[in-house]
């Protein structure tokens, strides 16, 4: 039976670090699923058929965890005892609420207008933007364990990942 | 938990003796059991030698009950008695089904809508059931014994309270279930295994009452179902219906009777069915007034009457696309599902979105029952060569109604199940003792716009200030795809849970619309989320200010009074009406208006405190 108790690192073998193989994790995902799945257990007893529930439900869990980046970084802050303050703390620097503002003016003109080119190309900017906050989050929890700037990245990566959800829902609204 | 190691199936007792499982593809116009013999999936024909049991139930005079061929030879001469595409009542309310022309009297009844028949009222779980039990009788007369279970196929698309009515109607019928599993999943498998094929898939799957699409990763035996979305009230049928609705304008028919109701529904399936392979086709009838119809259509005008029909099988692929993150081109292979895919304009749409000609070499009808048939062989533990997984999602979000009427989404749509979340909600009053928990599927923002499944109560909470309580809501959806729910106030332990069993719902109709309108709507959503935290944030803080007045109104003065009480009137007038900035403007004020008091009451307490009192008693 699996370890609940481990960390999700450790369930798929890999490093307890931001930056990370993801063909590796995807690998040993198949691998653990494959063999805790409830299709394993479809006639075996109640007792086994729970656990194996409970398992394979642990496994995706882990594994969504450790898929994206958000939900990544703010695993490993958690492991390292540091709060995020995602709901707390709403204190953000000038500069990127500024940017926040004009993006989100960006995506109404576009949607307004409904310009899906427009859209996509804002779409594209703001997966560059997030892979280079991304890239900043391995260089601050890998090597510098500087966990309080991290934490900063993390909130500014979820204005991000909604402001890429609001791109996204408004191609779509244009578009169907 | 050493027990899992041991027990795996298929290496337990009896291990060379082939147990008997079947894959059942409970359609809506016809049905099917297979089952793998020899290493091999095959359909199971009837002693007629037909594979195919038209989904077709005739309650009949002194209690005969009639399923399939002869029932559906019943139809034109009973039709209130003959009961034709089950499928579409399963796990509806009557609100849900308003717009489908049939000639049923329906009951409703909280969870379900039944139907009126000669041998009483039967609810589409019933009826259903009937269907299965000929399929299971068939198995196990042609296979020579008991079945230890069978895996249902449901549309992909299909909700919990569908889903539940399914393995209901199933259990019903004495059959073991060992998965529902999703339709076009079913097809993947048997044309994964079929090809040996890796990649990106999409399965294309147009059955007579239901569409849905899913997109498949296949790697190394594993078949990963990466997006799913559908329609579960669009098929086949709705082509008939296009047809029919033709005949009537053509013969300038109005209103008529159930018998040539029907009578024209099946000329119309017939006429849509003969258009396949030919150009145009000949509609003849004899109604029951003695009027005679003859009329000439011709492919052309079929697909051109059906348009709208095929472009809105392409939405959703093109969104399921975009929730799976990927583009046309890296489709490798579209493969097509259900009888009504054998229409040539279907075919030629599907060829011109993706540019390639799709994947046809199972046969359509069959090729869900021979994958459900290969998936039971499986879990009932007869295992051959091939080991291979299938990781399948749930259709739509799942969430809980919170303060306002909106939706918290709790696991979202497209995520791989087995799988649980939890999340944490509070009470919302002083001494707050129970908490309503409502369950809801969609992906809109408001209750009101999404399918409700269950209501539970969590009671006896202990008293606690607002803000207190921790109560953790934990969503558990199994591999079936089915929710249970369970509540448990963290501090006391006190817990609640429920099987999520269909309780009223909305139509499939809703359910595409409200897909498409969190798409289109998003912006009223937001606007709504606002007016409705605002309306909450304001009663919060009005019940907060009247606690403080009841218990420490002698720290103010009289006109210190007035001006609060004026700013609580001004804010619930402000609640009352339809503009969050006007309600946000009236808290604020509200807040100001009572900074003086609150210090106040601040200094009481640390007075009170220093006097020994703990702080949670002030």
């Amino acid at each position: 039976m699996i370890d609940f108790a481990q960390s999700h690192f450790a369930l798929f073998a890999l490093p307890p670090t931001f930056a990370i193989d993801g063909k590796a994790l995807d690998a040993c995902y198949r691998e653990q699923v494959s063999r805790y799945h409830p299709d394993k257990f479809a006639t075996a007893s109640d007792f086994d058929r729970r656990a194996s529930l409970q398992a394979a439900t642990h496994i995706n869990e882990a594994y969504q965890t450790l898929k994206s980046a958000l939900p990544r970084a703010r695993y490993l802050l958690q492991l390292a005892g540091v709060d995020t303050q995602e709901e707390t703390n709403t204190a953000m620097p000038m500069d990127f609420l500024m940017a926040q503002m004009e993006w989100r003016e960006s995506i109404a003109d576009a949607k307004a207008s409904k310009n899906v080119d427009a859209l996509e190309n804002l779409a594209r900017e703001m997966r560059a933007e997030m892979q280079a906050l991304e890239d900043k989050l391995a260089t601050q929890i890998d090597s510098q364990q500087d966990f309080a700037n991290a934490a900063m990245s993390v909130r500014k990566l979820r204005f991000m990942e909604k402001l890429d959800q609001e791109i996204g829902d408004a191609i779509e609204a244009v578009l169907y | 938990m050493a027990l899992l190691q041991i027990s795996e199936p298929g290496l337990s007792a009896a291990p060379h003796q082939h147990r008997l499982a079947v894959g059942i593809d409970l359609g809506t116009t016809n049905s099917l059991v297979a089952t793998v013999k020899s290493g091999s999936a095959v359909c199971l024909p009837d002693h007629d030698g037909r594979t195919l049991l038209p989904s077709v139930v005739h309650y009949g005079l002194e209690n005969t009950l009639l399923v399939g061929h002869a029932a559906q030879h019943k139809q034109n001469e009973d039709p209130g008695n003959s009961i034709v595409s089950v499928k579409r009542f399963m796990g509806r309310g009557i609100t849900d089904i308003a717009d489908l022309a049939t000639p049923y009297r329906f009951v409703d009844e909280p969870g379900m809508l039944k139907l009126v028949t000669r041998a009483g009222v039967k609810s589409p779980v019933e009826v259903s059931s009937e269907i299965l039990k000929n399929l299971k009788h068939r198995a196990e007369e042609s296979l020579g014994g008991e079945l230890v279970g069978a895996v249902i196929t449901v549309p992909a698309y299909f909700d919990d309270a569908q889903r539940q009515a399914t393995k209901d109607a199933a259990k019903l019928a004495g059959l073991n279930v060992l998965r529902l599993l999703n339709e076009p999943t079913a097809a993947a498998i048997a044309y994964g295994l079929d090809n040996a094929s890796e990649g990106t898939y999409v399965i294309y799957d147009l059955g007579g009452g239901t569409f849905d699409v899913s997109i498949l990763e296949l790697t190394r035996g594993v078949f990963e179902v990466r997006a799913t979305s559908g329609d579960s009230q669009l098929g086949g049928d709705d082509f008939d219906h296009r047809i029919y609705c033709w005949i009537l304008e053509q013969a300038d028919i109005h209103g008529p009777n159930a018998n040539d109701q029907r009578l024209l529904l099946t000329r119309a399936r017939e006429a849509k069915e003969s258009l396949t392979d030919r150009d145009s086709t000949r509609i003849t009838a004899v109604l029951s007034d003695g009027a005679v119809i003859d009329l000439e259509l011709t492919a052309e005008q079929f697909h051109k009457m059906t348009a709208h029909q095929i472009s809105k099988t392409l939405l959703p692929v093109k969104k399921a696309l975009r929730d799976a993150k990927l583009t046309i081109e890296d489709v490798k292979g579209v493969v097509l599902v259900g009888g009504a895919t054998r229409m040539p304009h279907v075919r030629k749409a599907v060829r011109e979105l993706f540019g390639q000609e799709p994947l046809t070499n199972l046969d359509p009808d069959k090729v869900v029952a021979i994958g459900a048939a290969i998936q039971a062989n499986v879990l009932a533990g007869n295992k051959g060569d091939d080991e291979w997984l299938l990781l399948d999602v749930i259709p739509l979000s799942l969430g809980l109604e919170t303060m306002g009427g909106l939706v918290e989404k709790v696991i979202p749509r497209n995520s791989t199940i087995p799988t649980a979340r939890a999340q944490e909600f509070t009470t919302f009053k002083d001494g707050q003792t129970a908490m309503a928990i409502h369950v809801l599927q969609g992906e809109r923002e408001l209750v009101s716009d999404c399918r409700s499944l269950a209501r539970f109560e969590l009671r006896g909470i202990p008293p606690m200030v607002a803000g207190a309580a921790r109560i953790r809501v934990t969503f558990q959806v199994d591999a079936d795809g089915l929710l249970s729910v369970s509540a448990k106030e963290q501090s006391s332990g006190i817990e609640a849970s429920i099987a999520v069993k269909p309780s009223y719902g909305l139509s499939d109709d809703e359910i595409t619309r409200m897909l498409t309108e969190s798409m289109t709507h998003a912006q009223v959503d937001v606007q709504a989320r606002k007016l409705a935290e605002a309306r909450v944030e304001a009663e919060s803080i009005v019940t907060a200010v009247t606690v403080a007045l009841d218990t420490d109104g002698q720290l103010i003065n009289v006109a210190e009074r007035a001006e609060i009480d004026a700013a609580i009137a001004n804010l619930n007038a402000a609640s009352a009406q339809d503009d969050a900035n006007a309600i946000i403007a009236a808290t604020e004020a509200l807040n100001a208006a009572t900074g003086e008091f609150a210090s106040r009451r601040m200094d009481a307490a640390v007075k009170r405190g220093l006097a020994g009192h703990k702080i949670t008693e002030i």
